[in-house]
């Protein structure tokens, strides 16, 4: 043992010691690289949620300091409550119709865009523009557009002899004609995102099978809902989970187009969670109306990545 | 079974020609191998005779009736790709049977057929498996199995082999080669690998550049090569090529040999050899190094078989090799085009 070795030791011990050194742990440095992570989903995600489920079993508002458990009562109330029952229709009808409208129209631009043709790059912008608008700002226009006195809409199709003189359809006041309205919004929101979905989808599929299909004598229908939907299904599926999840959980449109009006025909869970909770005070329902869906959404989600892992694909 | 013919087939990618002016004709029931480097065609040909390309002018025909513009499902071919392309969300058994329910075949019969095809193949045991249940080479079969299926006219084949591993694609050579004799059906088969091309081709279409540089027997194709691209793409090593006058000269690297293999004919050609570097690859010997005086120190490569034991070669010596005279081809400089031979 000569001096120089013990100098050596006596330095890294002393260094070990000193503050800076403990990141040399891997299991401080680890705790405190995912602790702003951690810190973060239970502050902003797992504290709200908790918060909501402790409300929706109380009879807590924010008119009063009175907090006591109800149990399942506020359920209860919710599932004899006819306005609930139509909120609970007309978010299924919102999002099953809407679903299946984004659903073929992306397939059918994703099936465009996947050929060269000349103005291809105009195309797809405006594809894409309306997901790059503010949605705010793009169904505020919507709101202008579907106007009860203004629309431009009606004008056009009226001086273009598509209506009659007299035909001047309340495109947010009749029940029938908001519902289809908002859904025709909302697709109109959802289309370039499913396209872009559908289109990574589509161009994941090898040539050589797209080929080998052509040669096995498969006409365009058969290779359509054969090979390329088949073998498109997980991501698709995918893109439905977020679709449903998102609107089913989407409040904008019907906020700034008719407030779930008229005669509540538009109204969703979500938008009577906002005026039962936020606008009428009454907390403890508002929550349990949020909350009802969230058994419905987690079955979907579960059901839906059972289906794509059975169709995966090597 | 009808014969495949392309009759002025050119095709351009916006400014590149990737097939230029190519005049074939498949006899009936023949192995006709495209044989050429990346690049050169001969993918691009076979997909305009599937009909998933359209050629820019020039016509194809199967069977003497034109199919030019007509869809490949009109044409009763058959292809298999270089990855197979088999579907992957399909059992084998569904995979094979596609092509008959795209002919909208019954169900019954479909069975039988597919059961045919099948155990043509060997693999009725995959039947109920998924694609990725599946080795490369039954993969490879199930591709196969798939084509012959509907009995089609002429099978086309994109290097079906290329995705093996080296040692099953000896075998799986010798399969394929049986199995086509076994069916007869014509069948055009593209590859860059000139084993495979020499050991499966009844004919071999060499190309280059979009053309066919040459077009006949794997043996005539190797010994009397039509020019010097095609003597310097077919061997390995390939032919020998020096310059002198104003023509190639060609040689085999295994007909270029020590003056004692050859003795007793008198017919020899004498080419004073240095080398350089000796590689030995267990059954040969490479030997590499130059000619001495008149051919400007053209470097060249002997190929001596290691059971020839009683010669031993050794670096930075000179050696009298000799060449058969009839096993020296001579091509034009310019063009390098066969020519008539000059005397040596």
């Amino acid at each position: 043992m000569g001096p120089a070795v013990k100098t050596t030791e006596s330095i890294l011990h002393n260094r070990n010691k000193q503050l800076g050194f403990i990141f040399d742990n891997k299991n401080v440095l680890g705790f405190l690289m995912i602790a702003p992570a951690v810190i973060y989903i239970l502050a902003l995600v797992g504290y709200p949620l908790v918060l909501a489920f402790i409300y929706s079993v109380s009879n807590i508002t924010i008119g009063s300091s009175d907090f006591s458990f109800v149990g399942l009562k506020n359920i209860q109330g919710l599932i004899g409550d006819f306005d609930f029952k139509t909120a609970l229709y007309n978010t299924i009808y919102f999002t099953a119709v809407s679903m299946i409208i984004v659903l073929v129209l992306a397939k059918i631009l994703a099936l465009i865009l996947l050929k060269d043709f000349k103005g291809k790059f105009v195309i797809r912008t405006l594809v894409l523009m309306p997901y790059v608008a503010p949605i705010s700002l793009g169904v505020i226009g919507w709101l202008w557009m579907l106007d009860s006195i203004y629309s431009p809409i009606n004008w056009l199709l009226q001086h273009s002899g598509l209506f009659g003189p007299d035909f001047w359809p309340m495109w947010l006041g009749k029940p029938n004609l908001a519902m289809s309205a908002i859904i025709a919004v909302h697709v109109w929101r959802m289309l370039p995102l499913a396209t872009v979905i559908m289109l990574a989808g589509l161009t994941s599929i090898p040539q050589d099978i797209q080929d080998a299909a052509l040669v096995d004598g498969a006409g365009y229908f058969r290779q359509l809902f054969q090979i390329t939907i088949p073998m498109m299904l997980p991501i698709m599926l995918v893109a439905v989970l977020f679709g449903i999840v998102f609107t089913a959980t989407d409040i904008i449109i019907i906020l700034v187009l008719t407030r779930g009006g008229p005669y509540g025909s538009t109204q969703v869970l979500v938008s009577k969670a906002f005026f039962t909770g936020i606008d009428a005070g009454d907390l403890a329902t508002g929550a349990a109306t949020a909350l009802f869906l969230f058994p419905l959404l987690a079955a979907v989600a579960i059901f839906m990545l059972r289906i794509a892992r059975r169709a995966e694909v090597a | 079974m009808p014969e495949v013919e392309t009759r002025g087939i050119v095709k351009h990618f916006g400014e590149v020609k990737a097939v230029d002016g190519v005049d074939i004709v498949s006899s009936e029931e023949e192995f006709l191998v495209l044989l050429g480097p990346s690049g050169c065609g001969k993918t691009t040909l076979l997909r305009m005779i599937a009909g998933l390309e359209e050629p820019s002018s020039g016509d194809i025909l199967i069977g003497g009736q034109v199919v030019t513009h007509l869809p490949p499902r009109a044409r009763g071919i058959a292809m298999v790709f270089q990855s197979y392309a088999l579907y992957p969300h399909m059992t084998i058994s569904k995979n094979i049977a596609f092509p008959l329910k795209a002919m909208g075949m019954p169900k019954e019969n479909r069975w039988q057929k597919v059961e045919w095809s099948a155990s043509m193949l060997g693999i009725r045991h995959l039947l109920h498996r998924k694609p990725r249940e599946l080795s490369g080479g039954e993969r490879q079969r199930v591709a196969l199995a798939r084509a012959l299926v509907r009995e089609p006219n002429v099978f086309l084949l994109d290097e079906p082999l290329s995705n093996l591993d080296a040692k099953l694609r000896a075998s799986a050579r010798e399969e394929l080669y049986r199995f086509q004799k076994e069916v007869s059906i014509t069948t055009i088969y593209v590859t860059h690998d000139q084993v495979e091309a020499m050991g499966m081709g009844d004919r071999i279409a060499v190309m280059n550049a979009g053309r066919v540089r040459q077009l006949d027997k794997p043996d005539v194709v190797y010994s009397e090569p039509a020019d010097t691209f095609v003597a310097g793409f077919l061997g390995s090593p390939p032919m020998n090529l020096v310059e002198t006058q104003d023509r190639i000269v060609g040689f085999r690297p295994e007909c270029f040999l020590p003056r004692q293999m050859y003795e007793g004919s008198s017919d020899v050609i004498s080419l004073p050899f240095k080398v350089n570097r000796i590689e030995n690859l267990g059954a040969d010997r490479l030997v590499y190094g130059k000619l001495e005086d008149r051919f400007d120190d053209a470097a060249v490569i002997a190929n001596l078989p290691t059971s020839f034991t009683n010669y031993t070669v050794e670096t930075n010596q000179s050696y009298d090799f000799v060449v058969p005279r009839s096993d020296v081809k001579f091509f034009d400089i310019k063009t390098g085009l066969r020519a008539e031979p000059i005397p040596l």
